[in-house]
């Protein structure tokens, strides 16, 4: 009777065990790469009931970010109404098919269905006016937005991103008059880091790294 | 053993080909790793936010205007409980014309005027100018009827008028009073008239110090 098993069965355990290695390594590395927010977030734009494109109002024309997002630095981020956008639009392109839906919220009251772009669970708090009245600018958590036909989300939001800054925050802090500004350097890049570690010692910021921080 | 690393590698690539890399753009919303409905969480509460959609009302919005009447509490810059002071919240003297002059309960100084000139160039500059002379970025786009501040009938103008401008629009322009508060609202008159002073100035109105920087042209 020949050997019920070969002699290279002897290596099969072995090859077993490496393999089963080669594929943990594997799968670990899909899950980091896919299923974290830097892969399923970022990017995303969604598309708007209205062709807006900030890189006209914002990059072209100038605009501040608190004509249409008034209520940034008080109350927290709120897309603008119908009537800011009439302020100007009941007399430039008063006939543009791309805005009828302004003009029609704007006579019925019945908001413009935006789509939300980035969202955070409900159960972490967060608030703008902390961060843009402390010297943190838009740029840091929505990318060049001055540059974007249509917003789309540049970065990740997760956890592990707002903890990197309230971490360290000294590298990423602007002079208060550059938080609105998106193409003006952090304090660290145009003055150096020991002036921006100033800056955090002078106005006594100390984001909150416990949890009850973020979830309260 | 071979066949069955090149079965993983496969697999490996074609996951990298469908998936693509980090950074791309897509339309859809965004896929939760653990959705809500195999593990319920807390990550949507159904509580309702600023500027969230809700069934419930007849217009389809959780943000409610207040009731017509209903009036702030503590609300202004020094902390009024309520809005009876005409001059502050409606720019009116008792006898219902345009008060002219500031409100009392504002001082006056450099700080007002700097709130001023920071409102004045996120909210007015675009269509007035920086210098209110009605040549901002949008005449270039064709909105010709911006109004220039130095006029003789709007330097003549009471100070409460131009409140009520801002407060509820005139003519062609849309009322600027849900995104400043009184207080600002009266910082940038304040600008507005420091705008108009300038544009008046003689070589007489400048400090003797600061004489020297001026440049012949
Ligand atoms: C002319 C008005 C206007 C100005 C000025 C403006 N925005 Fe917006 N913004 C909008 C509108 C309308 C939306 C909603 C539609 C959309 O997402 O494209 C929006 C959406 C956004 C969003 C996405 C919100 C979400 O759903 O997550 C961000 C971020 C944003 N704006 C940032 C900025 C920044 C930063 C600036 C200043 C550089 C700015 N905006 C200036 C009108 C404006
Ligand atoms: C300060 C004035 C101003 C405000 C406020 C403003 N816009 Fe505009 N918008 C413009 C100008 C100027 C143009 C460009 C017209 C041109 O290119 O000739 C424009 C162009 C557009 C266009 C392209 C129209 C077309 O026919 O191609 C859209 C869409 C638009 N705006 C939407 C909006 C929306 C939505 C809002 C409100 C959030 C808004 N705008 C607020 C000044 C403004
Ligand atoms: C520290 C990071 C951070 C900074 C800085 C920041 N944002 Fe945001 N922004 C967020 C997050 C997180 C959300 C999502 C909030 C939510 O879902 O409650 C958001 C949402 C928004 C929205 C949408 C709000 C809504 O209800 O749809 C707008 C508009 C916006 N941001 C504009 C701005 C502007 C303008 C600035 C600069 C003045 C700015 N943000 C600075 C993190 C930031
Ligand atoms: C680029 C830097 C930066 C990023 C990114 C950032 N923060 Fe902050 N955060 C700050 C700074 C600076 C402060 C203010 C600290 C102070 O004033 O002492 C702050 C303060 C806070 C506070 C305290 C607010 C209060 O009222 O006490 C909360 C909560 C917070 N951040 C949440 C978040 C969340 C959630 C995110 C992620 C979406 C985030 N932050 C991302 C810099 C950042
Ligand atoms: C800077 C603000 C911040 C602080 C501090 C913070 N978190 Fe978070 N946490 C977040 C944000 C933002 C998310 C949402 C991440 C996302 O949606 O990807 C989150 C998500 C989580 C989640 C995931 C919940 C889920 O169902 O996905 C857990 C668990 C958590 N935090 C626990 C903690 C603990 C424990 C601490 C204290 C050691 C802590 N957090 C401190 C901001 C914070
Ligand atoms: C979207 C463009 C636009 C913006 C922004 C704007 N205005 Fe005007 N403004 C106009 C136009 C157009 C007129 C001419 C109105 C008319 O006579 O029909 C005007 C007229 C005026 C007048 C003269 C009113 C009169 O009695 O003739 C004053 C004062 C004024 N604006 C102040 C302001 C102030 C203060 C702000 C900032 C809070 C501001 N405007 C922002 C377009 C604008």
């Amino acid at each position: 009777m020949p050997a019920l098993f070969q002699k290279s069965a002897n290596r099969l355990p072995l090859q077993l065990i490496l393999y089963l290695c080669v594929v943990a390594c594997v799968a670990t590395a899909g899950v980091t790469y896919y299923m974290t927010p830097k892969y399923t977030r970022v990017g995303y734009a969604p598309i708007q009931p209205v062709p807006y494109s900030h890189a006209k109002h914002v990059g072209e024309l100038g605009l501040d970010c608190r004509y249409c997002h008034s209520t940034i630095d008080t109350a927290g981020a709120a897309v603008p109404t119908a009537q800011t956008c009439m302020n100007c639009h009941s007399q430039i392109r008063t006939a543009s098919p791309a805005l009828a839906s302004v003009r029609a919220s704007f006579e019925t009251g019945r908001p413009i269905p935006w789509v939300h772009v980035h969202v955070m669970p409900s159960f972490v708090y967060f608030d703008h006016s902390v961060h843009v009245n402390r010297g943190v600018g838009c740029v840091e958590c929505h990318g060049k937005v001055n540059e974007m036909d249509v917003v789309t989300q540049r970065k990740p939001m997760s956890m592990g991103f707002c903890l990197d800054c309230h971490r360290a925050p000294a590298e990423r802090m602007r002079e208060r008059k550059d938080v609105f500004n998106l193409d003006s350097p952090t304090i660290a890049e145009a003055k150096g880091i020991l002036v921006a570690r100033e800056f955090i010692r002078e106005w006594k910021i100390s984001p909150p790294q416990s949890c009850s921080g973020c979830h309260r | 053993m071979r066949t069955i690393y090149l079965i993983t590698a496969f697999v490996a690539v074609l996951t990298v080909s469908l998936l693509g890399l980090r950074g791309r753009r897509f339309v859809q919303p965004p896929v939760d790793v653990f959705p809500e409905w195999a593990f319920p969480g807390m990550k949507y509460q159904p509580k309702l936010t600023q500027q969230t959609a809700s069934p419930f009302f007849a217009d389809g919005r959780s943000d409610r205007a207040p009731p017509p009447g209903t009036v702030p509490a503590s609300y202004g810059p020094a902390g009024q409980a309520l809005r009876n002071d005409g001059f502050l919240y409606a720019g009116k003297a008792p006898d219902g014309s345009w008060a002219r002059g500031f409100p009392r309960a504002l001082k006056v100084d450099m700080a007002l005027l700097e709130r001023g000139r920071d409102r004045f160039t996120i909210y007015c500059a675009p269509c007035h100018g920086a210098l209110g002379d009605g040549n901002g970025v949008m005449r270039a786009y064709g909105m010709g009827a911006t109004a220039s501040y130095h006029d003789e009938r709007l330097r003549k103008m009471a100070e409460g008028e131009i409140f009520n401008t801002i407060t509820s629009g005139k003519g062609q322009m849309n009322p600027y009073g849900d995104k400043l508060a009184p207080a600002d609202r009266w910082a940038v008159v304040a600008y507005v008239r420091a705008l108009q002073r300038a544009r008046t100035g003689v070589v007489g109105d400048v400090p003797d110090h600061h004489k020297g920087e001026l440049e012949v042209q």
